[in-house]
């Protein structure tokens, strides 16, 4: 078991590797001149010269690239090029609310994701089942950045429930603020995940084992809970991962419209202010949390799984 | 003898009302307490529906299960839905045909045969864990302590049979239904297991119901026999009655189709033909087609089950006895 752990932690190391050499590369092929982009039109020769010294962007490629990996492996990502504040800094103050968003939005997506799924699975076409379908569908159709504006507008603008935007100070209210933009993640994740546990459900009632449960006289909510869904949550872990991976792509529309602060948001406005070092740097983080999450899969395949313990 | 199981006028029927597909045609038999009876007949007989409807694990709808199935003078079609679970496990268990795919997988062995007693009985954690011991060593598993935290991956198909077993007798139920439950296993594991079920019957005096395809197992095994095709009965005797002196054209292709040892014969026989599809034949016997002794009357009425004897009945109308009609 510790030597499965160990082996996925070594497979995750090239992975890393190739990350880092990706967007080395593609910042370095990026159309435009980071020295014109980020001085201006205005700027005069030296001045463009000095900044490119002091970037780096004279020294031979390969140079440029060993320094990049051992910033990288450092977590030394620079500073900023439009408020000179070092980017590390700027990552640890947006980081936990990626992840509050996250944590939050992956828990009430599971909340109500698989209770749907089970309730649909239980009621195989018939109307709970239509019901969930049609969600579902809307749940893959509507984007986030307008399931996001529509509940801003409903329960913010209109009925003044939560407040409009920002982080909040402390705690209970960093959550009042979290719960709307977690929840559009969260109806979306749930749509998925719904859809998901239904059909893994299904697929494992009708094995030969459901039947020997409800033979010793378990009761359906035991069989349905203890021995299906105990099961189901194989290929239903698979799922969550992916779950848990497209909130990033959501955090950066949510982040956005809630105005929050957050790597997404972090992002976008490194993008448009084409500050380089910062939109590297945001870039890794995604690339390493991703990574990271398959980590965590790994883990917990290994729990859900007994017979991938038992050949390890 | 105390009759323990009665069922009369079974029917398991599928698809539209106005026309449905039978797969069980309304059968009626008996097993008495610590009787053990096999249900013989080819795969489409409708032996495992049967099985499966005593226990009411037959999933309604797509099916219509009508009939009545007294267990101790209780009919268990009447009762409701939600009081099964008390029956199942706790006064018939079943072991099923699959042993490879009929274990949770995710599940220890341990814990699979303890949940069949944590169902039914109010006992401690660690007179559960002992009562599995004692069962998993009943059903011949080696070195039973140490196998209780093993998944069923880890077993092989003999084993894991045994641990389907050990789960069925978990709380000694007085009637063990066994769903080919060699079947799926090699030739010598057939036999352990057969060996462990008798050792089992004659050590809790369970009453066995066996369905399979296979006389010789019933020879084994049953002190009755039930003989279906196309989910009718045609044949039920007592095992030695009914090796002896078949009175069913049905019956006696199969025992002729049983090769023995001292067999002089070049081809075994067949019987020609297969087993018409589920609900294809609606009038006369099902068998028609392929009995060498078929009849003009057979296209039009299905024979009743008649006595041939005491404990003997057949359904043929070529084969019946004079004056029965």
């Amino acid at each position: 078991m510790a030597k499965y752990l160990f082996l996925r932690l070594l497979d995750a190391i090239p992975t890393v590797f190739l990350v880092l050499t990706l967007v080395f590369v593609a910042m370095r092929i990026l159309p435009g001149d980071p020295a014109l982009a980020v001085l201006g039109a205005n700027a005069d020769g030296g001045q463009l010269e000095a900044f490119r010294e002091k970037m780096g962007l004279n020294d031979p490629l390969w140079l440029q690239y060993l320094n990049f990996l051992w910033d990288a492996v450092r977590l030394d990502f620079g500073n900023s090029l439009m408020n000179d504040q070092p980017i590390s800094r700027m990552i640890a103050n947006n980081l936990p609310h990626t992840i509050y968003l996250t944590l939050l939005s992956v828990l009430l997506g599971l909340s109500m994701g698989i209770p749907l799924g089970v309730i649909a699975a239980r009621n195989r076409n018939r109307p709970p089942d239509s019901a969930l379908r049609i969600y579902s569908l809307m749940g893959y159709a509507i984007p986030d950045f307008y399931l996001a504006a529509i509940l801003l507008v409903v329960f913010s603008l209109n009925l003044g429930w939560f407040p409009i935007n920002g982080e909040g100070e402390g705690f209970w209210d960093g959550l009042h603020h979290l719960i709307l933009p977690a929840l559009t993640l969260a109806l979306l994740k749930s749509a998925f995940l719904g859809r998901l546990t239904r059909t893994s459900l299904l697929e494992v009632l009708g094995r030969d084992y459901i039947r020997t449960a409800r033979a010793k006289g378990a009761q359906e909510g035991r069989v349905v809970f203890h021995h299906g869904l105990r099961n189901a949550m194989l290929p239903l872990s698979t799922g969550i991962g992916i779950s848990i991976l497209a909130t990033l792509s959501g955090s950066v529309a949510v982040e956005l419209v809630f105005n929050r602060p957050g790597i997404g948001r972090l992002l976008i406005d490194a993008i448009t202010e084409r500050d380089y070092p910062v939109i590297q740097a945001g870039v890794m983080m995604f690339a390493f949390f991703v990574i990271l999450v398959n980590l965590a899969m790994d883990v917990v395949y290994l729990i859900v799984d007994p017979r991938i313990r038992i050949k390890s | 003898m105390t009759l323990l199981l009665d069922v009369q006028n079974l029917v398991v029927e599928f698809g539209p009302v106005r026309n449905p597909v039978r797969v069980v045609n309304g059968i009626s038999f008996t097993v008495q307490a610590g009787e053990s009876v096999g249900i013989v007949g080819e795969s489409g007989s409708g032996k495992s529906m049967t099985a499966l409807s005593i226990l009411r694990l037959v999933n309604e709808p797509p099916a219509r299960v009508s009939g009545k199935v007294l267990f101790q003078g209780r009919d268990l079609m009447q009762i409701p839905k939600r009081d099964m679970p008390a029956v199942r496990g706790k006064e018939i268990g079943m072991i099923f045909q699959e042993p490879m795919s009929s274990l949770n997988p995710v599940m220890t062995i341990g814990d699979q045969i303890d949940e069949a007693i944590f169902l039914h009985e109010d006992l401690s954690k660690a007179a559960r864990r002992q009562r599995v011991i004692d069962l998993l060593r009943l059903v011949g598993m080696p070195d039973p302590e140490n196998r209780l935290s093993a998944y069923p991956d880890q077993f092989s198909g003999g084993m894991r049979q045994r641990v389907m077993a050990a789960m069925a007798m978990a709380c000694n139920p007085k009637l063990l239904i066994a769903d080919e439950p060699t079947t799926a296993l090699d030739v010598t594991i057939q036999a352990q297991v057969l060996a462990m079920m008798l050792d089992i019957r004659t050590r809790l005096n369970s009453a066995i119901l066996l369905i399979t395809h296979d006389l010789g197992v019933v020879a084994e095994i049953c002190d009755r026999v039930v003989v279906m095709y196309a989910g009718h009965i045609m044949e039920d005797a007592g095992v030695h009655e009914l090796f002896a002196n078949a009175r069913h054209p049905y019956t006696q292709g199969l025992l002729k189709s049983v090769p023995t040892l001292n067999d002089t014969r070049k081809r075994l026989h067949q019987i020609p033909g297969t087993v018409p599809p589920a609900g294809t034949i609606k009038q006369g016997c099902p068998f028609r087609p392929r009995c060498p002794m078929r009849m003009d009357r057979c296209a039009v009425e299905m024979p009743p089950l008649v006595a041939h004897g005491p404990a003997h009945r057949a359904a043929c109308w070529a084969t019946q006895p004079e004056g029965v009609a």
